[in-house]
């Protein structure tokens, strides 16, 4: 007890570089991520006959196209990238807490406010590319002037939110299960464990929400896009 | 005087918890009960109901979370506790 974040286990120090916990199972989560993305998109098939991992995979891939495409009532692909890896990163580290000895990345101030801040700044870059400068600077004389300063606080304490959200659940998560552990031992923290892997799933799929909506919200002047065809194979 | 401190951080930690928790429990029994109002009389617009209810409802435990890291610094990260 008594480390509030994975930041302060350190495993090995050079002069000012420190690798703590946080980037270590963050690197083990990408790596688990890529390799397991790679296995299965190895030898993908178009044909009526699917491996049972490539469906698992279609299945995420079409829902998250499915409800950026309601959120935002634009085509999902340009936005597809950045909210699938967001939701995929925040689930799996999440869900990777019941493995003995992971420590979720997600567990750590440092982690959220980095995600909390991707999305901070593909705000703008995804306004300012599809409505251009003009219209997005717009949005925040919107509905007048006087609710620049307001804009502009909304923005940011909604990146504050987005951080500390994330962060206050699934550390909370791991710490009420700690304390339980030390109190009685086997078998009694499993509910708690699995209100957490419940916790976990809502919370990364509120993230990934969130920001296609703070995405959406400067995409309200573009002019609504026909539902995308589906393509062939999926 | 160190033994002062942490008594009072406990407390503060303990009240920090408690009135964060009203709040934010009123709120989200207000906005589930709306939620299930609108579904019961128009389910054929469940998914979007439901979207905007989970998001809602971060919104609102947003505030219960505040009041939890709040808790936990006081407790684990005091910094007048040397």
């Amino acid at each position: 007890m008594g480390e509030i974040t994975p930041d302060e286990r350190v495993y090995w120090t050079w002069q000012f570089v420190r690798i703590n916990a946080t980037i270590v199972y963050t690197w083990a989560t990408m790596a688990f991520l890529v390799l397991g993305s790679w296995l299965i998109t190895r030898k993908l098939s178009t044909g009526p006959e699917l491996s049972r991992w490539q469906n698992f995979l279609e299945v995420i891939v079409d829902y998250t196209r499915k409800q950026i495409q309601e959120i935002s009532q634009q085509k999902p692909d340009r936005y597809l990238a950045f909210i699938g890896t967001l939701f995929v990163f925040i689930a799996v580290s999440n869900a990777l807490a019941i493995v003995p000895g992971y420590v979720p990345p997600t567990a750590s101030l440092s982690t959220t406010a980095a995600l909390a801040i991707c999305v901070l700044v593909a705000v703008p870059v995804f306004g300012i590319t599809r409505v251009g400068l003009g219209a997005y600077l717009r949005n925040y004389i919107r509905p007048n002037p006087v609710m620049l300063p307001f804009n502009i606080v909304g923005e940011l304490s909604r990146t504050l939110a987005l951080a500390v959200r994330l962060f206050g659940n699934v550390m909370s998560g791991v710490f009420v299960v700690g304390i339980v552990l030390s109190l009685a031992g086997l078998l009694v923290p499993i509910p708690l464990m699995a209100l957490d892997l419940l916790t976990g799933a809502v919370q990364a799929y509120i993230f990934t929400v969130l920001a296609m909506v703070f995405i959406g919200a400067t995409l309200a002047d573009a002019s609504p896009q026909s539902p995308n065809q589906q393509q062939g194979t999926s | 005087m160190n033994n002062l401190i942490q008594v009072i951080s406990i407390l503060a930690a303990a009240i920090a918890v408690s009135f964060g928790a009203i709040g934010p429990a009123l709120g989200e029994g207000r906005a589930v009960a709306a939620a299930m109002d609108a579904l019961a009389r128009q389910p054929e617009s469940a998914g979007t109901i439901s979207r905007t209810l989970f998001v809602g409802l971060a919104m609102i435990e947003t505030m219960a979370i505040y009041c939890l890291v709040i808790a936990l610094l006081v407790l684990f990260a005091n910094p007048f506790i040397k």
